[in-house]
């Protein structure tokens, strides 16, 4: 079937980014100035892709003999990932001078690991995942690095270049068997034809074996070993977009690979490994996130077990837990980019300031900060008024539906426990006295993006109905 | 001129006093001027508002726009039905014109005050105050759903709060918005109780949805008694809110508020807020519950009344006018006359708030001077307030060529019918003291106040008429109390535009057997008709048109009576009121009016006092038997204890070292897990695939 | 199914047989005489200085990974110049422009490689 110029124009949120690359990199050996330029261009970039997809969403189509999938659900993701990456590149702008690495390269690795995401996201091949998976990897893993000058810094990127390659290794493996048993990487004749392939213990084989690298990616146990690690090790900024996007980049994996398949043929043959990852991700993540005195590392915990309950929605796999899934997705990604964004503020030179003990009286140094950080961390949490209530009720309801009570049971345990530490960081800014003085350099995009971050939680949380209703309607495409 | 472009102005309308009260509030003390920004954006609302009663009259009069979404949906959740819970906006013909009403005298008084609120520490925050009690106003105007009704009734009650203990300084401006608070509270539980009876039902807050299902013969908890408690229970808030007896006790105290505030929010818009309530609900009301409000506002209208022949304070005459004139609104809405009530809460708007305002001219000119027997002869200095003073009095007493008495004829009328059909002759017998009473005491106040010779020579020399940016809005506010701006015809309303095509009454959703006879639809015409506007039966149509002339004349004759009267004892004094005064029977009742027919004193005695008195019991309780019982166990603790202690330290001690060592355990293990080293982590990865291929082998 | 693979694994156990007869045969038919010139490893005919682990400069791996560049430049670029004509005939002008756009963003990483001074040997 030959491409059409029609097609190139459907392609229209890959264009805007991947010519925004290209032409990132010319300004970048073109011009001086050009770590003033690129972010402000990223920003621009990275809104009008969101703009574009949000709009577009009913504008569903299969491209390049299915290849390629925009519009639905894409449409969507592409919406998270450009967003969240908008917010990452506005709370950088201030903290990368802190950080030591003034670069322009920075913001052109954000936006082709974003460009990754979206191939993810919008693949309607095996290949094509694996394509873009590798693209946002290898972003990310000298994007973990940036600053070569600091140890900490090596030490995350590296190990998260040797286990993510190594698992990755799983996923390529996963799909050569994948490929030798069907004989195609069509995740359409995956769908259609599962029902006959399941019988084939060979092809089974190779979907676990790609259930296990993608387990990896959205940091689930027993494969969330490097996320602590190299959570803390990255720069603040970084380790935002990666435990925001990125996870939200490997669930989409998931939902467009999998649950289609389980949504359209009623026996989920996952459903124990998905509720096995899901619990031990639940548990294990608020279990040790409460002895975590380092804020990063801290919600590098609370990454795990958000990871536990969205695998919840997976176990479920109706399309009723799906949309919960995508919900609590958005959702998150923006309590946890704002988050971060209020950590990078914060944080000193030389990593310094990430400590819990520091946000000690953070009410009376700067009350907005507080309460911001405040709203993040109830979100997290899941108190009602907030988008992350939302993200778990849904998916809990989902999990019902498909009669895993006992699994939503233990998802609510399991948030009672976290709520612990959410708290903690409560009592600690607005309860108890500061330890030391320090000045808090509040850049203005910096709180710009906090703001931004808060008003969409809120906005997700009082008003769940407005962008439920454009993933449910898109959810069974 | 699209349904959604009005439904977007209504929104805006809506938020334009809200934007305002926010940023006054949050640099009102930076920019002392912001007040202007205030004034500003109100009459942009009232502009916006104009056209959108406009449009809405001209091109959808007969259609009703709603723009709703859903807020909440709780979607297919396990142990409940699907919950939706929509917010959203109704424009009909009634929201518009209330709009108008609002918008409008909200920008008189905004204006107003400007010069009578001039040096006022809180200058400012005054107008924000106003802002948001502008806001809540027309949000409860706007709303489509009971839902958001409550929450914007209960932000009218606090900005009603703010407003009446502005000056908190004053013990009794803080002491009377606490009662106006507290007293509102009791209606507003049984409003929310009876919203609650509603959506336990129906699952839904929106008006629509609630009737059509009343409509469709789904009663709640399947019972018509059930239908008109809930109708009753909302009504309660209405009672509160409108200052309905026995709640009516907090509306003249509230008048320890600034005049402006008195005249915007207890005489035009707040206190229009409950019988704004009936109206909406109106469809769903039993002939039992119309009846209970009926008798409410009935008794209402005349203690009022009763009492406001005596009252010296001028604030507090127009205050239990204002009682007795929302009394009779609601009793025209218990008697099915619909469109009159609201008719009668427009027309009462206007002339209400211009003798509020009118009032408050005095009282400035006068330097706080409140009390009647202190004036007299203004009229020589203050002619506009006097002029506009007297064309709303006529208007209040309903004497012909008054908006007045349009509304308050067609009142009349319409208990005269109720009377006949019903043979509840004792409600238009009340009717048409009222009348009288008031055209009494309203001329009493004019006689007062401007006629004669100055009683207070040093007071009166220093009065003056108010500047131009006072009394414009009173001559704005006077002009619009007369006929010609809803009828061509002074006698009769039913040719104007307002009763012709603009206000129907609208067909009850009641189940027929619990409807009065004369509200069932006529059998001729059970087929035809305008959706949603009730056909009257000939019986009911004929009586009106009996009842007519009846009313008007009789109305007349009581109304003249009362003006008659109040010059024979003011003005000519032609009776001394002093000696009448003297009789022994004339003087017990004079006593009671005067005291309020004691009804503060009653709460005072029995509802204030018995929740102290249940107080201090139960501090004696607490302090006797309770703590006696305390000591007591005490000793017995003590023997507790010492078995416990050594359960302690051996048993749950043990335990609980047991639990820390455990996940001490736990913690460390993990920790030895987390090394650090990829190695260690390559391993482990290898292992935990191993373990998971074993344990779901899919083969 | 298990039979299609059977020439495969015959390859594999020919291919194996071959090493280890290559590498162990002169080992086991060859006469061993070791002498100390003879085990020295062996440098042009020098005496080897310093130790056998040489550091070597960053370059040469920067080097390296641009040729890779071009080698899956070749990989790309050489099939579909095979094929340009019938593709030509199919696709039209979608057929030269894909390739070209490749090419232009692989010049422009080169471009840029250039331009950062990654081409500078001190």
């Amino acid at each position: 079937m030959p491409s059409t110029i029609n097609e190139y124009f459907q392609l229209m949120p890959f264009l805007i980014i991947g010519i925004g690359i290209i032409l990132s990199v010319v300004i970048e050996i073109s011009s001086k100035s050009s770590k003033e330029i690129l972010p402000w261009f990223s920003i621009i970039l990275f809104f009008a892709t969101a703009l574009y997809s949000i709009t577009n969403i009913s504008e569903h189509a299969v491209l390049f003999g299915g290849m390629v999938e925009v519009g639905g659900k894409p449409a969507i993701f592409n919406f998270i990932f450009n967003l969240g990456a908008m917010l990452v590149v506005m709370s950088s702008i201030g903290y990368l001078k802190k950080y030591g690495t003034y670069f322009g390269e920075y913001y052109i690795l954000i936006q082709s690991s974003v460009l990754g995401m979206m191939v993810m996201a919008g693949s309607k091949d095996i290949l094509m995942i694996f394509l873009g998976l590798e693209l946002m990897s290898i972003c990310f893993y000298v994007l973990a690095g940036i600053n070569r000058n600091k140890l900490g810094a090596n030490e995350a990127a590296m190990k998260y270049f040797l286990l993510g390659s190594f698992t990755t290794g799983f996923i390529v493996y996963g799909i050569a068997l994948i490929y030798g048993t069907t004989g195609t990487t069509s995740i359409q004749n995956l769908i259609d034809n599962f029902g006959e392939y399941s019988s084939n213990i060979i092809f089974v084989t190779g979907l676990i074996l790609f259930l296990i690298g993608f387990s990896f990616k959205i940091a689930a146990v027993p494969f969330h070993m490097w996320v602590p690690d190299v959570y803390q090790g990255s720069a603040t900024t970084v380790t935002g977009l990666m435990s925001t996007t990125g996870k939200t980049a490997a669930f989409s994996v998931l939902i467009i690979m999998l649950t289609s398949i389980f949504t359209l043929n009623s026996a989920n043959i996952f459903k124990p490994y998905f509720s096995a990852i899901a619990v031990l991700s639940m548990f294990f993540g608020s279990i040790v996130a409460i002895s975590q005195n380092n804020l990063k590392r801290m919600l590098a915990y609370s990454s795990i077990s958000h990871a536990g309950y969205m695998a919840v929605g997976l176990a479920a796999a109706n399309s009723y837990s799906i949309s919960g899934i995508i919900f609590y997705l958005a959702a998150y990604a923006f309590m946890n980019i704002g988050a971060f964004s209020v950590i990078s503020i914060i944080e000193g030179e030389n990593d310094s300031r990430t400590d819990i003990n520091v946000y000690a009286g953070l009410n009376s140094k700067n009350p907005v900060l507080a309460a911001f950080m405040a709203l993040f961390m109830f979100a997290l949490a899941g108190i009602p008024p907030m988008a992350g209530f939302f993200g778990k009720y849904y998916v809990f309801v989902g999990a019902i539906e498909s009669n895993l009570t006992w699994l939503a049971i233990l998802g609510v345990i399991s948030s009672m426990i976290s709520v612990y530490f959410y708290l903690r960081v409560i009592v600690f800014m607005y309860f108890k006295d500061a330890e030391e003085n320090f000045e808090i350099e509040v850049a203005p995009y910096s709180l710009s993006s906090v703001v931004i971050s808060g008003v969409l939680v809120l906005m997700f949380g009082l008003f769940p109905d407005m962008l439920l209703r454009l993933i449910t309607a898109v959810v069974s495409l | 001129m699209s349904e959604s472009l009005l439904i977007n102005l209504s929104i805006i309308i809506l938020f334009l006093p809200l934007a305002g009260f926010i940023k006054v509030v949050l640099f009102g003390k930076k920019f002392p001027k912001l007040y202007l920004l205030e004034v500003a954006i109100i009459s942009i609302a009232f502009a916006l508002s104009v056209f959108v009663m406009y449009s809405k009259l001209a091109y959808y009069n007969t259609k009703d726009i709603i723009g709703a979404f859903t807020w909440i949906s709780t979607g297919n959740a396990p142990f409940s039905d699907v919950l939706n819970i929509e917010l959203g906006i109704k424009i009909d013909n009634v929201t518009v014109i209330m709009l108008f009403v609002v918008n409008l005298i909200s920008m008189l008084v905004h204006i107003y005050s400007i010069e009578y609120m001039r040096g006022d520490k809180r200058y400012t925050r005054y107008f924000s105050y106003l802002g948001i009690f502008t806001f809540s106003m027309l949000g409860i105007v706007l709303t489509h759903n009971l839902l958001m009704m409550y929450i914007f009734w209960e932000l009218v009650g606090l900005s009603s709060y703010l407003l009446i203990g502005f000056w908190f300084e004053k013990k009794s401006a803080a002491d009377a918005a606490k009662k106006a608070f507290i007293v509102n509270r009791i209606g507003d539980i049984g409003m929310f109780i009876g919203i609650l009876i509603l959506f336990t039902s129906y699952k839904t807050f929106t008006f629509d949805t609630i009737f059509a299902q009343i409509a469709a013969g789904n009663l709640p908890f399947g019972s018509s008694a059930w239908l008109t408690a809930a109708g009753i229970l909302v009504f309660m808030g209405a009672v509160g809110k409108s200052a309905q007896f026995p709640l009516h006790v907090w509306l003249p105290d509230a008048m320890e508020g600034p005049t402006p505030v008195s005249a915007l929010i207890h005489a035009a818009t707040m206190v229009a807020a409950g019988v704004y309530l009936v109206t909406r609900i109106f469809v769903m009301l039993t002939a039992d519950a119309m009846l209970v409000i009926a008798v409410v506002g009935a008794f209402t209208s005349l203690i009022a009344a009763t009492i406001a022949l005596t009252q010296n304070d001028i604030k507090k005459v127009l205050a239990y006018s204002t009682v007795s004139q929302l009394g009779y609104m609601i009793m025209s809405l218990g008697v099915g006359a619909y469109v009159f009530a609201f008719f009668h809460l427009v027309t009462h708007a206007f002339f209400k708030a211009c003798l509020f305002l009118g009032s408050g001219s005095v009282i400035h000119s006068m330097h706080h001077e409140q009390d009647i027997r202190n004036m007299g002869g203004l009229k020589k200095k203050m002619p506009v307030t006097y002029w506009t003073f007297l064309i709303s009095t006529i208007a209040i007493s309903g004497v012909p060529l008054t908006s007045g008495f349009l509304s308050k004829d067609g009142i009349l009328a319409g208990t005269l019918a109720f009377g006949k059909l019903t043979g509840h002759w004792l409600i238009p017998i009340i009717g048409f003291t009222v009348a009288a009473l008031t055209a009494f005491y309203m001329f009493r106040l004019v006689i007062l106040t401007f006629h004669g010779e100055p009683r207070d020579h040093h007071k009166f020399d220093h009065a003056h008429e108010s500047p131009l940016v006072m009394i414009a809005p009173l001559a704005v506010l006077a002009t619009l109390s007369i006929f010609i701006f809803y009828t061509p015809n002074p006698l009769s309303p039913d040719a104007g535009w307002f009763m012709s095509s603009w206000v129907k009454t609208p067909e009850q959703v009641t189940p027929v057997d619990t409807r009065f006879d004369f509200l069932k639809p006529s059998a001729e015409n059970i087929h035809g008709g305008h959706h949603g506007e009730i056909v009257h039966s000939v019986l009911y149509t004929e009586t009106m048109h009996w009842a007519h002339y009846p009313a008007m004349i009789l109305s007349l004759v009581v109304a003249g009576l009362g003006i008659l009267t109040a010059f024979m004892f003011y003005q000519w004094k032609k009776i001394n009121v002093d000696k009448l005064i003297e009789n022994k029977f004339t003087n017990a009742l004079y006593r009671g009016s005067l005291n309020k027919w004691k009804i503060d004193e009653a709460y005072d005695a029995t509802a204030i006092n018995g929740t102290l008195q249940t107080g201090s019991g139960l501090s004696w309780f607490d302090q006797k038997i309770v703590d006696g019982a305390v000591n007591g166990s005490a000793r017995l603790t003590r023997i507790v204890s010492k078995i416990s202690g050594w359960f302690d330290t051996y048993a749950v001690d043990g335990f609980v070292n047991f639990t820390a060592f455990f996940s001490g355990f736990i913690g460390l293990s993990f920790r030895k897990l987390q090394t650090g080293k990829v190695q260690t982590y390559i391993v482990l990865v290898v292992f935990s695939v191993i373990i998971l291929l074993l344990f779901f082998k899919p083969f | 199914m298990i039979l299609d693979y059977i020439p495969i694994i015959l390859v594999l156990i020919v291919a194996a047989i071959f090493g280890f007869a290559v590498v162990f045969s002169s080992e086991i038919f060859g006469p061993s005489r070791p002498n100390k010139v003879k085990t020295m490893s062996y440098e042009s005919g020098k005496d080897p200085v310093g130790t056998t682990h040489e550091r070597i400069s960053v370059k040469y791996y920067l080097v390296a990974m641009l040729f890779i560049i071009f080698d899956i430049e070749v990989i790309y670029v050489y099939p579909w110049a095979v094929e340009f004509k019938n593709l030509f005939s199919t696709y039209g002008i979608f057929a030269f422009l894909p390739m070209l756009f490749f090419l232009v963003v692989l010049e422009l990483g080169f471009l840029y490689i250039l331009m950062k001074g990654g081409l500078k040997w001190d």
